[in-house]
């Protein structure tokens, strides 16, 4: 038996800092910190089993037909107008649709609206965006084609926001968001609805 | 001379890689398709990773290419999955969820995918009451 020792050496602890660099290089090469981005998209519920079709009954002047084919052309159709288009296009006219700054026959109808911090307001909450595309379309024209429909609806939204609170929609407060959201709603519809009124 | 001091080394490092732990997160999954996502203008960030779940779709991967073909996949988790299995997998990552109502699918799919593949996943999300979902794409300008 050894001598009982008054000090006990000390534990070599020189290597714990490499194994430490160890472990943090291996979360490093495991481990990634870019941020995903995408577009947010909400589906529509699923279609209740006794759920009548009543309810997608529009009038013709409340739909804008866009409308992808197999080729990625893509078709835009209002009560007046309609014909193959670029994409460019698009924006614009959604924004003419939506909008309907004249409160032209051919668009949307206006309702009164009372929203909270606008007051009484001329909104066409009525209106569809209807997306239809064929099952060859390519994903990319599809995504394009909802990017600038958001982009129609933001831009409208950041000219309200500014034009009633100084401030692009973005920086606005969570209830003044909501008035622009009641006032612009985005009613971008994929499912097929009928039509009443006009040829058949 | 006296040798420097080095025994508070290994804290500093510890510090450094719990860093490191909280602000990344674990790659997902090996993916077996290959896809480049599209380029947008109108994207939101991803915040909560933790309610976020991944659709892969798009060709295999060149190395598994002679097996699989070249036609478009789904890749759920670490497999190919059928669109109609996509419920089952909504409803499983559902369940490790804590807030489940934010559950969010994200759909990273290939620019060249036919839309009748992203039609399939999207009527079986509906399906599902995953209704939030966001497909992912680069920040163009």
């Amino acid at each position: 038996m050894a001598k009982k020792k008054k000090k006990m050496p000390g534990l070599n602890t020189s290597s714990t800092a490499d194994i430490s660099f160890m472990l943090l290089i291996f979360f490093l090469v495991t481990t990634s910190m870019d941020t995903d981005m995408g577009l947010a998209r909400r589906l529509p519920k699923p279609p209740e089993p006794d759920q009548e079709d009543a309810t997608m009954d529009i009038k013709a002047r409340n739909i804008l037909y866009v409308r992808l084919n197999a080729a990625g052309q893509l078709w835009i159709q209002d009560e007046m107008n309609f014909g193959y288009a670029d994409i460019r296009e698009l924006r614009p006219r959604v924004k003419e649709f939506v909008k309907n700054e004249q409160n032209l026959s051919r668009l949307p109808e206006k309702h009164v609206k009372n929203i909270d911090l606008l007051g009484q307001c001329f909104v066409t909450d009525k209106h569809v965006v209807s997306v239809q595309t064929d099952r060859g379309t390519p994903y990319n024209i599809y995504f394009q084609v909802q990017n600038e429909l958001v982009a129609a609806y933001n831009e409208l939204r950041n000219e309200l926001s500014k034009q009633k609170f100084g401030r692009e929609y973005q920086y606005l407060k969570d209830e003044e968001k909501l008035a622009i959201r009641q006032y612009y709603p985005q009613n971008i519809s994929e499912a097929e609805p009928k039509k009443y009124g006009g040829d058949k | 001379m006296p040798e420097m001091n080095t025994s508070s080394l290994p804290d500093l490092i510890f510090t450094i890689l719990f860093f490191f732990m909280m602000v990344t997160t674990m790659r997902e999954v090996t993916l077996k398709v290959k896809f480049t996502i599209p380029s947008g203008t109108e994207l939101e960030k991803l915040e909560k990773k933790s309610v976020v779940s991944f659709i892969y779709v798009g060709p295999p991967t060149d190395n598994l290419r002679a097996q699989m073909g070249s036609s478009t996949r789904i890749q759920l988790n670490d497999r190919y999955a059928e669109p109609r299995e996509v419920m089952d997998f909504v409803a499983a990552e559902r369940k490790g969820m804590t807030n489940q109502a934010e559950q969010v699918i994200s759909i990273k799919a290939d620019q060249g995918t036919q839309m009748g593949y992203i039609t399939d996943i999207k009527e079986v999300l509906r399906k599902s009451w995953a209704l939030r979902i966001n497909y992912s794409a680069s920040r163009r300008n």
